[in-house]
């Protein structure tokens, strides 16, 4: 059809008899004119915080380094204080507003994942040790360890098998 | 200079991911496992290993880099032990970060409480 | 007259009800927490709390007492003794209605609890007019809350959880509306307390449909309740055989921005142009530019607090002479979303005059 990249208006909507199509009608209407937060400003944010996360994660395996630790030790400790510094935010009510203006800057690195551990914990404390903190703590983190341990055992199992053949 | 390449890489990842939030309506949730299976997946056919070398905690800061350290793990394991390492390696590599991310968690729990949003 | 033969069958069109004898609204009470009373509606409101937790242990147990407070100020504020009131109408947002159950038992009055999401306040005050011109009851106090905290934690993410919130999204109001709906020949006593001030009564309801349209996006309830809002407005306004100025204002619940216009469009293709007078409790709530709040307040406490503090006294003033009262719903859980849902939407319309 030659209009369909038209708007699509409220009388369209109002006017279709069909069920599924006036739900993607309106639903298309809807996207017309609901507003959106400015996308570039976003990803400038994003990028920012992001990026300045990471610096400070670099930062401290800098230091643990030239305090004499290996690699990969200086990177486990980087981890910890990353993860230390997020969680002492995210108690103290400020990792979210970093997070309203910096979106996926913090969501992506591993202070993210922290604060998705720690926010659900301070929250839920009032409905128990156990089915409160015990179970609640993973609400927003256990799908990523979950399927972080299982994809990465998927990718283990092909790769023992390549391994057996004697490919790699 | 590995500061720069820190924070352009990291940088650069969270625009990416920022672009995915804002015109896929996933939720946080959602994103933060495709990461972290992406950067297992990147890990296993041996792309991320030599990127994170290179872009230092700009690869390994993100979930992706969390995603490619349990790929490592398995893989380090399943040469060292063998068949055994497939249920061993991914829960070792990610050891420090989930471990501190409960037990820090799990002492802000006693120290904070819930807040109100201004 | 018209409207006579319509009175004396009290059934209306479709949907509606007109009463025979239009109970009387003896009260009204308003108590919201801090943003609430901040933002450009606070100087009407009854009661603003500064702690959010009023005083309690958990955010669920504060929206209890919040609810308690609400009920009982309007009690008072009746003039009337808290076992003269026969029933309670009311529901929350909580699982179960838990806010209600907790807040309400210690005042020992028998109880409807009601479920209708944001439109609680509608389907509350409709039932227990209801009630009360069907001489079930002399007095009924209809009741409603919602907390921000609480509907964060239940619907959303735990509070210190990082995320952007999408434009079109709400601010949960943290408030409880009470109102007192009395037998209409309570109006003669309610005059002689208070010369000054107009009668307010509930003329009559329109019931809502549930109304889906297929928007799945929980972060855009306008969007998700407007077309149920249109529906009941416009059912109302044929139900009646009247234009949208017979209204000095059409006041919905928590369209918010976005629901707002699309209301306003959806009303037009019916041949209803409610540009002029409609209102939404959700926009006049927030100052979006100040309390970042977006696409405006909502939860059940919205339309109650803003019903009950602002328009009430508009009424009573006779600023406005008669309005149609729509509170909005979304009619969806975190399992009926988790499990691929659309939300349907929910409005109830209560026609509300001045005498």
């Amino acid at each position: 059809m030659q209009n369909q990249k038209d708007k699509v208006t409220a009388s369209d909507v109002v006017i279709e008899k069909d069920k599924t199509t006036k739900e993607e009608k309106y639903n298309q209407y809807v996207k017309d004119i609901t507003p959106t937060h400015n996308i570039f400003k976003n990803i400038l944010n994003a990028f920012l915080v992001g990026g300045i996360i990471c610096v400070i994660g670099q930062g401290f395996i800098n230091l643990y380094a030239s305090l004499g630790a290996g690699e990969e030790l200086s990177a486990s400790y980087g981890t910890l204080s990353l993860v230390l510094l997020s969680i002492v935010l995210t108690g103290l009510n400020i990792y979210p507003k970093i997070a309203k203006f910096g979106g996926a800057g913090t969501l992506v690195p591993i202070t993210g994942f922290a604060n998705s551990v720690a926010a659900p914990a301070v929250e839920f404390k009032k409905e128990g040790q156990v089915f409160g903190i015990g179970c609640k703590i993973f609400t927003i983190a256990g799908p990523v360890i979950l399927y972080g341990i299982l994809s990465s055992w998927v990718l283990g199992v092909i790769y023992y098998i390549l391994m057996e053949l004697g490919v790699v | 200079m590995d500061y720069l390449k820190a924070f352009l890489i990291g940088g650069a990842i969270c625009a990416v991911v920022q672009i995915l939030l804002d015109k896929t309506k996933l939720l946080p949730g959602r994103v933060m496992v495709i990461l972290v299976c992406l950067g297992s997946l990147l890990g296993a056919i041996g792309i991320y290993e030599p990127f994170s070398k290179w872009a230092g905690a700009g690869a390994t800061v993100p979930l992706t880099g969390f995603g490619n350290a349990l790929f490592k793990g398995i893989k380090e394991a399943l040469t060292e032990e063998g068949f055994i390492g497939l249920f061993k390696g991914g829960f070792t590599a990610s050891a420090v970060g989930i471990s501190a991310a409960l037990i820090f968690s799990y002492i802000a729990s006693l120290i904070f409480n819930p807040k109100m949003k201004e | 007259m018209e409207d006579q033969k319509i009175t004396s069958i009290k059934m209306a069109g479709k949907q509606s009800i007109l009463f025979a004898n239009p109970p009387v609204i003896l009260s009204g009470s308003s108590v919201v927490g801090k943003k609430e009373g901040e933002g450009p509606l606070g100087s009407f409101f009854d009661q603003i709390e500064e702690d959010p937790m009023f005083g309690g242990t958990s955010w669920e147990d504060a929206e209890s007492r919040l609810m308690k407070r609400a009920a009982e100020l309007s009690i008072e504020k009746s003039g009337y003794q808290q076992d003269e009131i026969r029933f309670i109408v009311g529901g929350d947002l909580l699982g179960q209605l838990i806010a209600t159950s907790f807040g309400i038992a210690d005042l020992e009055i028998p109880i409807f609890g009601v479920y209708g999401a944001c439109s609680t306040m509608g389907e509350s005050m409709a039932l227990g007019a209801i009630l009360v011109d069907g001489g079930y009851a002399n007095k009924v106090l209809a009741v409603t809350s919602s907390h921000f905290a609480g509907a964060e934690k239940q619907f959303r993410f735990p509070l210190a959880y990082g995320n952007q919130r999408p434009l079109a999204t709400s601010w949960t109001v943290t408030g409880s509306g009470a109102v007192i709906i009395g037998n209409g020949d309570l109006a003669a006593e309610v005059t002689s307390k208070n010369k000054k001030d107009a009668v307010v009564k509930i003329k009559g309801v329109t019931i809502g449909k549930i109304v889906d349209y297929g928007v799945k996006d929980t972060m855009n309830m306008g969007a998700c309740m407007a077309p149920a809002a249109y529906t009941t407005i416009s059912q109302n306004l044929k139900d009646l055989n009247v234009q949208p100025n017979y209204y000095d204002r059409i006041i919905t619940g928590d369209l918010g921005n976005v629901g707002k216009e699309i209301l306003i469009d959806l009303l037009k293709q019916d041949g209803y142009d409610i540009s002029s007078n409609h209102m939404d409790c959700g926009i006049e709530i927030f100052d979006p530019n100040t309390q970042d709040t977006h696409s405006g307040g909502s939860g059940c406490g919205c339309s109650a607090v803003t019903f009950t503090g602002y328009v009430m006294q508009k009424l009573k003033r006779k600023e406005w002479k008669r309005v149609l009262f729509v509170p909005t719903g979304a009619l969806h859980s975190t399992v009926s979303f988790n499990e691929g849902n659309p939300v349907p939407g929910i409005a109830h319309g209560i026609i509300v005059e001045a005498e």
